[in-house]
């Protein structure tokens, strides 16, 4: 296990662009603290965003949570760069010449992607804690510890988006090309549900399907925090429209994620075993 | 003796190609191994196979008798192919650091290989920054790291200039004499000549010889002479009934016993005769040319 890893992280490690683009990931994810600055001081409107409740517990756990998920890419490029150039430089072929196994090869990308991802989501709740003890209206513990199931959600939803790229980066073998695929396939999705809703017949709703579509489903775990928002409820109060919007986890979707996961492992092994160097 | 690698019918297909046919060889400690073949006759293939790259169609081959799994065998294997394959933004110290890990052997001996090879003064500097000279002994200190059980090179002077073969020939040279078993696949012959002891010739992917070098053929050589007078010399050869033809060749009086003879033998019959000879020596067929008459035999 801390052989695997080790090889992973040295490889990394000696890599400058994927060093500068965790760091910039990292110092973005702190940015979110930044939002705290937003002010608007314009003659008689006077805004200031972080006294509108986006860093009350436990909303801010909601709030960092889908923020954060937003600057996944930056990891997603290292994760798809280091699958791919393994193939152009060839260099996965003379780690298995050097007696890695294909299934600890395997492995020691996937210890790096939970690594990754473990990391994030402890940064996540540390920039909230802090955050949130100073902005945040209720400080009690029963508050601060509700809702920290974003927290879950949002480790499993970059998981599967990472397992999702390192399946890419193996099947394409180049980086840009993956990355473009990762587009394509964000398209392919929405394209899909449009013709679902259009075209599906009775007895099948366009909105069950969706729901198993890879990202779809990733980006459901932690739905949209806005509408929670009292001042956006305020606004729908006044223009007459009820928002009845669920936003929480859901078992459901926690779960479609997680076999995604294990689909995108299943499937880049697969791939590994099959193909000859 | 001791068996490394045990290869049972061993195929792999490409589509309709059939890249390596049916081959079955076993390789014992200690001794050196050509592979021979020309370009495309499946050497890389079969190395790639017992190397875990390349997954065999049909067959099967067991290192170390069979009681490991392969890629826990393949760290008591040291392979360098065709291409030196290591991470471009590393440096030469820490890839090798990676094979160690990869291996689980200790790090302790990266400056003693890389000594070896010549490339301590440049150790700190990284991968792309070498010479393709540089980077292949390179990747033969990386197969050594392990004090290999058996070393597998495959082309290991491919488009290197002069220089850079003879300083990896020179390698070679020094682990073949420490007595390490080596498996060496190149079209080059003259370099599986010098070192090897036991050949593998493959053409389009069928084995056709797998033996001794001494024994690929069984011709009698023949004998370069010169004399004061090469006339008396030439009639004195066409008389001998050992000998079957006699030609001139530049200089030199080329003659083709048609038995088994011996040097002393002629010698001694042509002095009898008052012919003072100024060069006397015999000759074996290069494994070249031994193996161009082989591959041309299996074609017809």
């Amino acid at each position: 296990m801390k052989r695997l890893f080790l090889i992973e992280f040295e490889k990394l490690r000696a890599n400058h662009s994927s060093r500068i683009l965790i760091g910039a990931y990292f110092i973005l994810l702190t940015s979110i603290a930044l939002i705290a600055a937003i002010k608007f001081d314009i003659g008689p409107i006077k805004f200031h965003l972080a006294e509108q409740g986006i860093f009350n517990f436990p909303y801010i756990w909601h709030f960092n949570a889908y923020i954060g998920a937003w600057f996944k890419i930056f990891l997603a490029v290292v994760i798809v760069s280091m699958t791919a150039n393994e193939y152009s430089n060839k260099t996965i072929k003379q780690n298995l010449i050097d007696g890695l196994s294909k299934r600890e090869f395997l492995h020691s990308k996937w210890m790096m992607i939970f690594s990754l991802a473990s990391i994030s989501t402890l940064f996540i709740f540390v920039v909230s804690l802090i955050l949130g003890l100073i902005y945040s209206n209720y400080n009690e513990f029963s508050i601060i510890t509700q809702d920290l199931e974003y927290l879950v959600a949002y480790f499993i939803k970059l998981m599967a988006f990472f397992g999702f790229c390192l399946f890419l980066g193996t099947a394409i073998k180049r980086s840009a090309f993956a990355l473009g695929f990762l587009g394509i396939w964000q398209m392919f999705e929405g394209f899909c549900y449009g013709m679902l809703k259009w075209k599906s017949p009775e007895w099948l709703n366009a909105e069950d399907v969706y729901r198993i579509f890879p990202l779809n489903a990733m980006s459901n775990l932690v739905r949209e925090p806005f509408s929670r928002l009292s001042a956006v409820r305020n606004l729908a109060d006044q223009v007459g429209e009820q928002i009845t919007k669920n936003t929480d986890v859901q078992l459901l979707d926690m779960l479609i994620v997680s076999a995604w996961c294990y689909i995108f492992y299943a499937l880049t092994y697969r791939l590994l075993k099959r193909r000859d160097l | 003796m001791k068996t490394i690698l045990n290869v049972n019918e061993l195929t792999k297909k490409f589509g309709p190609l059939t890249a390596v046919n049916q081959l079955s060889f076993s390789i014992e400690k200690g001794n050196v191994y050509g592979m021979l073949g020309p370009n495309g006759s499946g050497k890389s293939t079969t190395l790639g196979m017992i190397l875990n790259v390349v997954n065999p169609t049909e067959g099967n081959f067991s290192w170390f008798g069979g009681t490991q799994s392969t890629h826990q065998a393949l760290k008591r294997v040291g392979a360098i192919i065709e291409r030196p394959n290591f991470y471009p933004f590393m440096t030469a110290v820490q890839n090798l650091r990676l094979v160690c890990r990869i291996k689980e052997v200790s790090q302790s001996k990266i400056e003693e290989k890389l000594e070896l090879v010549d490339l301590l003064n440049r150790k700190h500097d990284k991968f792309k920054t070498y010479s393709l000279g540089m980077k292949q002994r390179l990747a033969i200190a990386s197969a050594l790291l392990n004090d290999p059980e058996i070393l597998i090179l495959d082309e290991p002077t491919n488009g290197l200039d002069p220089q850079g073969i003879a300083q990896v020939r020179d390698i070679i040279f020094k682990i073949a004499a420490q007595g390490t078993t080596i498996l060496l696949a190149s079209h080059l012959l003259d370099e599986v000549e010098k070192v090897c002891s036991h050949v593998l010739v493959l053409q389009k992917g069928k084995q056709i010889y797998f033996g001794p070098v001494t024994a690929l053929t069984t011709d009698h050589g023949y004998f370069e002479l010169d004399a004061t007078d090469v006339a008396a010399l030439k009639e004195a050869l066409q008389n001998n009934k050992h000998i079957k033809t006699v030609e001139q060749q530049g200089a030199l009086v080329l003659a083709y016993p048609n038995e088994a003879l011996e040097i002393e033998t002629l010698s001694k019959a042509l002095t009898n005769k008052g012919i003072v000879l100024t060069h006397l020596a015999q000759k074996h067929k290069s494994l070249e040319e031994q193996f161009l008459t082989l591959t041309k035999k299996n074609k017809a």
